[in-house]
């Protein structure tokens, strides 16, 4: 277990907001991620998660607001390397992609402004180290897209641990995937949350496993709709018992 | 009788020209395909087409302003692009329609130009001159040097480009670099393969190549290795049998596709 010092703030957000054309997809929302948290977003499809998540990593310019990453204001952001980010849809790459686990990883060990790079010993054992991480040594020399989807997906937090960074943005890592695969997912989160202090922040839409799971829930609807623990969430939405009847139509259905 | 085809000179141009964009074509297609951007050499090959008929109006050599306007209109379609108010493949068509009339309107009132435009439609080992040679080998360098210098950029852009920029990747400049090279190439193998077929010779070794599951750097080497075996037999096959040579490389490079493809799938 590692001290971590939770007061201090990893990611200030600050009234951003952003409009696709002429439609507010961000409003005014203001939002700080302290060090070592473990963050979940939620919130309806189409609600701007992602697009949350694109302005906090630069990929996306706010209309008005700002953003700051590590005390510095994104535009002078420098230190890419502290940032560890799984896309959406990071599996929806050429299904025929010529690469093996070993070099998708290596993709991350970038420096910016360096021309002719080429992985170092220290990069290959960086990789390794990562991989180890989660549980995919053994899958270090097969090819991406022989991996099922699960796997693939551990390989792309591998990806995004690869520079040791302080903070992770992941971005819908378990959809698509099976129970199992996401339950062992889950568990490589909470290890390298609670062991190694790494601050995580995840979107997802599986509120009721998300709120089991993590420290803090964000509710996002175009602004930011609640910023809270899970317990107080699930009291204030009413969401349990929402859960527990959909939950009871669910098994229903499949004793069917 | 392989020694009769040595004594032209026009032939012997044609292979050494061949052999260059033969090495050429895989490195710049590699990143093409596996961004889903294939139909920017066709595209690019079209503009290429308006670019060969200023210059021959203009007096200047054809390849010339063939690197020039195709160059420019890269940067249009990659600006468009990237501007999300047109798609990727909305942008292309526009540009590949307006190059396309714009060549022959330039034609229309030239009209001795349409005789010699066809060796440049189809490719034609007969109109590769010394001085042909000498550029596309310049040309052929100065890509080499830009993929290497780029290499780990292209390929991480390649994979996840959200990702990379991410991790500081200069997506936007790396992008731009991979299609004036693009430009570059298909401007280049136009002599050899001609405007229509340019595009198979950028993307089908590739293609050929990816079907058999290796690492990037063994796949590139294999796509080269199909790319140049193709360019040389379909030569001196069109040389003997009197074919089109760009048709003909073609052909051999899609035979050779059908039966990786058909190997591999057992």
């Amino acid at each position: 277990m590692q001290k971590v010092d939770h007061t201090k703030n990893i990611i200030e957000v600050k009234n951003v907001s952003f409009a696709y054309e002429k439609v507010d997809v961000l409003k005014n929302i203001t939002l700080d991620i302290h060090k070592g948290d473990y963050v979940g977003i939620i919130g309806p499809n189409g609600a701007g998660k992602t697009t949350l998540f694109k302005v906090m990593l630069g990929l996306l310019k706010p209309r008005e607001g700002s953003v700051s990453l590590f005390g510095q204001d994104l535009a002078y952001f420098k230190d890419w390397h502290k940032i560890g980010y799984v896309p959406q849809k990071s599996t929806n790459f050429d299904s025929n992609f010529p690469a093996t686990v070993r070099d998708v990883v290596l993709m991350a060990r970038y420096v910016p402004g360096k021309i002719f790079q080429k992985a170092s010993k220290e990069d290959e054992l960086a990789a390794e180290k990562a991989l180890r991480q989660v549980n995919m040594i053994e899958y270090a020399d097969r090819m991406i897209s022989d991996l099922s989807g699960g796997q693939q997906q551990r390989i792309f937090i591998a990806r995004a641990l690869v520079n040791e960074p302080e903070i992770i943005f992941l971005d819908e890592p378990t959809s698509g995937i099976d129970k199992t695969s996401q339950d062992n997912f889950y568990k490589i989160l909470q290890n390298l949350n609670k062991e190694l202090g790494l601050t995580l922040v995840l979107i997802s839409h599986d509120i009721e496993r998300i709120t089991e799971e993590v420290m803090h829930i964000a509710c996002v609807d175009t602004t930011l709709t609640c910023h809270t623990s899970p317990t107080e969430y699930l009291k204030e939405s009413g969401y349990a018992e929402i859960m527990g009847q959909k939950v009871k139509i669910i098994t229903h259905h499949h004793h069917n | 009788m392989l020694t009769e085809i040595f004594q032209y000179g026009f032939i012997l141009r044609g292979l050494e020209a061949g052999v260059i964009v033969a090495l050429v074509a895989p490195l710049i297609g590699i990143f093409l395909v596996l961004k889903r951007y294939s139909l920017v050499a066709d595209t690019l090959a079209h503009v290429s087409l308006a670019g060969i008929a200023l210059g021959m109006l203009l007096g200047i050599n054809p390849v010339l302003t063939a690197l020039g306007t195709s160059v420019i209109a890269s940067l249009g379609i990659e600006r468009l692009r990237n501007s999300k108010k047109i798609s990727g493949d909305t942008a292309l068509a526009l540009f590949l329609f307006g190059s396309l009339a714009l060549a022959v309107v330039i034609l229309s009132f030239a009209h001795n130009l349409n005789s010699n435009i066809f060796n440049y439609l189809f490719g034609n080992i007969v109109t590769v001159t010394n001085n042909d040679i000498f550029i596309i080998f310049s040309l052929a360098i100065i890509v080499i040097i830009f993929l290497a210098m780029f290499y780990k950029e292209l390929v991480y852009i390649a994979f996840d480009e959200d990702a990379a920029r991410v991790s500081g990747v200069p997506a936007r400049l790396v992008n731009n670099i991979l299609i004036i090279l693009s430009a570059t190439t298909v401007s280049l193998a136009i002599p050899i393969v001609g405007v229509l077929l340019i595009g198979a010779l950028i993307v089908i070794p590739v293609v050929t190549a990816i079907q058999l599951r290796k690492s990037f750097i063994s796949t590139i080497v294999y796509a080269e290795l199909v790319s140049l075996f193709s360019v040389v037999a379909g030569i001196i096959l069109s040389f003997y049998m009197n074919l089109s040579t760009g048709g003909t490389i073609v052909l051999i490079m899609l035979a050779i596709f059908t039966f990786v493809f058909l190997i591999k799938r057992k």
